[in-house]
């Protein structure tokens, strides 16, 4: 089976500071990736590579076998790469509904000057979306009204949007309030089985790494330290000294 | 409501200028401003303010001005045609450039640009008539030779007919799937191109279109003055377009002439009874409306209306 994404000897520094340090790595399709490491270590800058916001100083990166290393970021998410982000990025003057509307569009590229924008795009598909991440009662809500776990979840929806293969979730927890992350968990790990989509999601509550993750990379200073399963990364002596804390 | 505040502005104007005939120069004019705000609105919905957009409609009144000369006989409407066309070139191709910054550097680049060209108006007398200006003869409007005050009130009809046209076609781009978009500028641009989205393209769309409107109004303002001068191109009336846009609020497109006849009056009536004083006047309007109506008059407007009956007391 050929790997989903793959990347080889992925370079990049900022100044002094070695973000990415020469990464090989594969992801196969039907994979449940969570990445660790402590804040710095480079997991968001490896994400803006693959994702076409940051461009390496050298190393490749393959989305299905293609080459994506210098193209930006809205032709890479035409081919099934999606992402959210740690800030959900969201259109907060537009309602719900609106946000996955222009999402919608934004898969099929182009937008009409004359039909009205619910109309140019499938209503069922957006109720349904909506509804697959627990937003349907709040559809005619301005975008900025939400909470917080809301927000997140409509990142996620909007990303679904596009139809993706891959969807990458830049701590998708992060700012949610400890007793709801798990429901948020749930929320987004079911539309990813329903959706068929394969989830990476940065993530340092270890908990939810656990239970939701069939495989782990451990970053350390730009590399990865270790990469397996959540049992094998995270009894290892040095993740477990490093991120994890232990003395 | 909307349509009843348009209709109602519409029937008025015509009625001004029919039975006040020294009033259809200023109503067309007032049009004209509206026209030109209305550009500037689309680029004001992508978070977008220019400083610079009366460059459009000094190409384009240019335009209109060396089509006359060049070719007497041409009629008004190919004339309007002409300057609309010479607009959208110029902002197809200076949208390539500027479309690239954002915020103060979209604002002060569109100024510089519009700043160049008023200068060189002013500076070519030989091509331009520096700031004498070009004249043009009162040309045939749909074949037919008008005196003035006919020509006058043909153009007022036709300036009516363009701004009902304008309102209900920019308002449905503005609830468009490019429109929508467009506006998504503003709130957040990386989602966009993270949608596969290209937010330069978009809003060079928008750029253009802006860049049309303006040019429309470049051209009936030279059509109903008889003569163009550098002063159309000006950053001064440049801000005025800003202006009238604020107060009349970029949600909506009739913000932009309900924007236009609160300028006009308060203008009118500033330079009639408070001569000296007639910019703090309209300082002060502007303070109100921002402090009073954020979203400009039409915003309040609508907010009004739209609010559920039993919110009132």
């Amino acid at each position: 089976m050929s790997a989903l994404l793959q990347t080889t000897g992925l370079q990049l520094a900022f100044g002094g500071v070695v973000a990415a340090d020469s990464i090989d790595f594969e992801l196969y399709s039907g994979e449940r990736l969570a990445v660790i490491g402590q804040n710095g270590a480079g997991k968001t800058t490896f994400i803006n590579i693959c994702t076409g916001f940051i461009k390496p100083t050298s190393g490749r990166v393959f989305f299905n076998g293609q080459d994506i290393t210098q193209r930006e970021p809205r032709h890479i998410v035409r081919l099934g790469l999606a992402r959210s982000f740690q800030l959900p990025q969201l259109f907060l003057d537009h309602t719900v509904r609106q946000c996955l509307e222009i999402a919608a569009v934004g898969r099929r590229g182009g937008l009409s000057f004359w039909t009205p924008l619910s109309d140019a795009v499938d209503k069922h598909e957006v109720d349904d979306t909506l509804a697959l991440v627990g937003l349907r009662e709040r559809a005619e809500v301005s975008a900025m009204a939400l909470p917080e776990g809301q927000r997140k979840l409509l990142d996620v929806a909007m990303a679904l949007m596009l139809r993706p293969q891959l969807m990458i979730m830049d701590e998708p927890t992060s700012g949610v309030a400890s007793e709801d992350k798990m429901l948020l968990m749930d929320t987004v790990m079911q539309a990813m089985r329903e959706r068929q989509v394969t989830p990476w999601f940065v993530e340092h509550d270890i908990d939810i790494v656990r239970r939701y993750a069939t495989r782990v990379a451990a970053w350390i200073a730009g590399r990865i330290a270790a990469d397996g399963t959540p049992d094998e990364v995270l009894s290892n002596s040095q993740i477990r000294r490093e991120i994890l804390g232990d003395r | 409501m909307v349509r009843n505040i348009a209709w109602a502005g519409a029937l008025t104007c015509l009625i001004l200028g029919l039975v006040f005939p020294w009033s259809k120069t200023p109503l067309i004019m007032g049009l004209c401003y509206a026209m030109a705000s209305l550009g500037v609105a689309i680029m004001m919905r992508a978070g977008q303010v220019s400083f610079g957009h009366a460059l459009f409609a000094a190409i384009s009144a240019y335009g209109v001005a060396f089509t006359a000369r060049s070719f007497p006989g041409t009629d008004g409407l190919i004339l309007v045609l002409v300057g609309m066309l010479c607009s959208g070139l110029a902002g197809a191709v200076i949208g390539l450039f500027v479309v690239r910054y954002r915020g103060i550097f979209f604002g002060m680049l569109n100024l510089a640009l519009s700043m160049v060209l008023f200068s060189m108006l002013g500076k070519f007398y030989n091509f331009t008539g520096g700031t004498d200006g070009l004249r043009i003869q009162r040309p045939d409007l749909l074949g037919q030779t008008l005196e003035r005050s006919d020509f006058e009130t043909a153009l007022l009809v036709i300036a009516l007919v363009c701004s009902a046209l304008l309102v209900w076609l920019i308002q449905r781009y503005f609830k468009s799937a490019a429109g929508e978009a467009l506006s998504a500028i503003k709130s957040n641009e990386t989602r966009l191109e993270y949608l596969g989205l290209s937010a330069k393209r978009i809003l060079w769309q928008g750029y253009v279109l802006s860049a049309v409107l303006v040019g429309l109004s470049g051209a009936l303002f030279v059509l109903v003055q008889g003569l163009v001068t550098p002063d159309i191109g000006s950053w001064f009336r440049s801000g005025e377009y800003v202006f009238i846009t604020i107060l009349g609020g970029s949600g909506h497109a009739l913000g932009s002439f309900v924007g236009a006849v609160v300028f006009e009056a308060v203008k009118l009536f500033a330079s009639a009874y408070m001569t000296g004083v007639w910019q703090m006047l309209l300082g002060v309007t502007l303070i109100i409306v921002i402090l009073v109506a954020p979203d400009g008059i039409m915003g309040l407007l609508r907010s009004k209306s739209d609010a559920p009956k039993g919110d009132k007391p």
